[in-house]
């Protein structure tokens, strides 16, 4: 059951991860393929145990952030007409086409080593409670670094879109 | 071990859905009626019997059903039959985290009504919420058409703009309840707590005053968190995308927003999936603030304790289980009432006074909200220590 939920969530997550790339024409087409790539991989984190994870990423990702692609895709209603330069560019296709093909080579050969059981994890990991007392112990630093980073975006993104500073 | 099941839970679940639904049409139709001094649906009958109009959620079913079905010429056709879904399933689905009564043990099966106990309980229906916000976002952009243009970016805008908001304002709650499963929460509402008791704990009253005793105050969410309860509402009324919050569909200026381009069920799924979310609001109202299933003052294990030596432990159980239901579907009852009172009681608020009241209003206040509880927790354990 977990290994036949394992590979149609990969299946569609693979998949509709090339669908964000391939389809050039509709802009539309590639964020709606990013929100079942997004949804894929929430549904992968669940099966690994970490739900809180998981679900984060249908509410933050899938949710929220893809929401504002199409919002701005919507917004310039930018109906085909595709990337302009995407397809004119052939060496950059060609130096992508061989990136990607080294890394599913290395990663093939990785798995072939030997495939990894299904962690045996306790009932508590990746509960809310689990997550939060990781978070304020042992990170709180990293919290706090973040909660920063957040800060200056926000004050960033203010600056930006006030058309004159008093 | 006994078998533990969710049947009740699950059948629980179809009722509220099947009849809830379209009864709220109706009790729609008259309560909006009575306050504009109408009469209100009266027409459809079968044979002559016309039920005080009961009849007609029937005959507009009926009509949507046999509706032809168009897609116009420039649609997205995938989008445009993918859409409506997207816009009902999640409602119908947060149903499975929500509480109608506790756990009950009788001839031998444990009976739990909760179809699906998840430890982020109330995140869960937050996540598949943002998910619904494609089902109006698309429906209007795939449709080809200006007016449902116009009503996705502001229904997008506006979902956005009060996603936040709606996960901020509950924050204090869950920091006084320490607990996101809406099954703990209905729990911890059982209890109560001495009203001045802080007399005793600050040293004014000597310790163990009777009179403390008789003065106690249910600890529901509406108690701990009283502004949070409306500013919650408000959110989940404006993602809910109804009057006063609704200038997606703004009739007078954009015809109907993003469902324009539709007909027949398609329109109907997402009539439906409004008057669902009306009831998912709500029961997650109820469930979060208003003490859930239980009575306020009675804890209900010690109910059953108490009921047991006449009426024998299954009985009990029984019983505790009928009262559950009753009492949390009575506050559902009362809570979309009191929506359709809102709903048709205030204009529609225009667009920049919509994301006034989301981003300068209720964020900042849910903000400052976590910061007063948090301070008021720490003074409560400081001083009850």
């Amino acid at each position: 059951m977990r290994t036949a939920l394992f590979w149609i969530f990969s299946a569609a997550a693979v998949g509709s991860a090339l669908g964000v790339v391939g389809s050039l024409r509709s802009p539309m087409n590639s964020a709606l393929s990013l929100v079942v790539s997004m949804l894929a991989l929430a549904g992968l984190y669940v099966l690994l145990g970490a739900q809180f994870v998981g679900l984060i990423q249908v509410m933050v990702y899938a949710g929220a952030i893809v929401v504002l692609f199409l919002f701005v895709i919507m917004l310039l209603n930018l109906r085909g007409g595709g990337a302009s330069g995407a397809e004119s560019q052939p060496i950059t296709k060609a130096i992508g086409a061989i990136v990607a093909a080294g890394a599913t080579l290395w990663l093939v050969r990785r798995l072939a080593a030997g495939r990894a059981p299904w962690p045996d994890v306790d009932e508590d990991f990746g509960t809310t409670r689990a997550i939060g007392e990781a978070l304020y112990t042992d990170y709180v630093l990293s919290v706090q670094v973040a909660g920063v980073l957040l800060l200056a975006g926000i004050v960033a993104a203010v600056v930006l879109a006030k058309k004159k500073i008093d | 071990m006994a078998t533990s099941t969710v049947w009740v839970a699950i059948f629980l679940f179809s009722l509220v859905l099947l009849v809830f639904a379209p009864i709220m049409t109706w009790v729609e139709r008259k309560q909006s009626a009575l306050m504009q001094n109408r009469i209100g649906a009266n027409r459809a009958s079968i044979m002559g019997f016309k039920l005080l109009g009961l009849i007609h959620p029937l005959a507009d079913v009926i009509k949507m059903i046999t509706k032809e079905d168009t897609v116009p010429t420039g649609a997205h056709r995938f989008l445009h039959l993918v859409s409506p879904f997207i816009a009902v399933v999640p409602a119908i689905i947060s149903f499975a985290v929500i509480p109608y009564g506790g756990r009950y043990e009788m001839w031998g099966a444990h009976v739990s009504l909760c179809v699906a106990d998840l430890d982020y309980g109330v995140l869960y229906i937050f996540a598949i919420g943002s998910i619904a916000t494609y089902g109006s976002m698309l429906a209007g952009w795939a449709g080809n058409n200006n007016f449902g243009m116009l009503g996705s970016i502001r229904v997008s805008a506006q979902m956005i703009s009060y996603e936040v908001a709606l996960g901020v304002t509950v924050i204090g709650l869950f920091m006084c309840f320490g607990t996101l499963k809406l099954t703990e929460m209905g729990l911890l509402q059982q209890e109560t707590f001495r009203l001045f008791g802080f007399l005793e704990h600050l040293g004014f009253v000597a310790h163990g005053t009777k009179w403390l005793e008789w003065i106690t105050v249910p600890m529901w969410g509406i108690v701990l968190q009283p502004l949070p309860f409306f500013m919650f509402l408000t959110a989940l009324m404006a993602e809910n995308k109804r009057a006063p919050f609704d200038t997606p569909e703004g009739e007078s200026e954009i015809v109907a927003g993003y469902f324009i381009e539709y007909s027949g069920m398609k329109f109907g799924l997402y009539m439906m999936g409004e008057w669902i979310e009306v009831v998912v609001i709500s029961a997650l109202l109820t469930a979060m603030f208003l003490g859930g299933w239980s009575l306020p003052w009675v804890n209900e294990a010690s109910m059953i304790r108490s009921w047991t030596p006449n009426l024998g432990p299954n009985v009990a159980n029984l019983a505790a289980m009928v009262l559950a239901v009753h009492v949390f579907l009575i506050k559902v009852i009362v809570l979309i009432w009191f929506q359709m009172l809102i709903r048709w009681s205030m204009p529609r608020f225009r667009y920049d006074q919509v994301m006034n009241l989301g981003w300068k209003i209720l964020l900042p206040l849910s903000l400052a909200n976590i910061v007063i509880t948090a301070f008021g927790i720490l003074i409560v354990q400081e001083v009850t220590r």
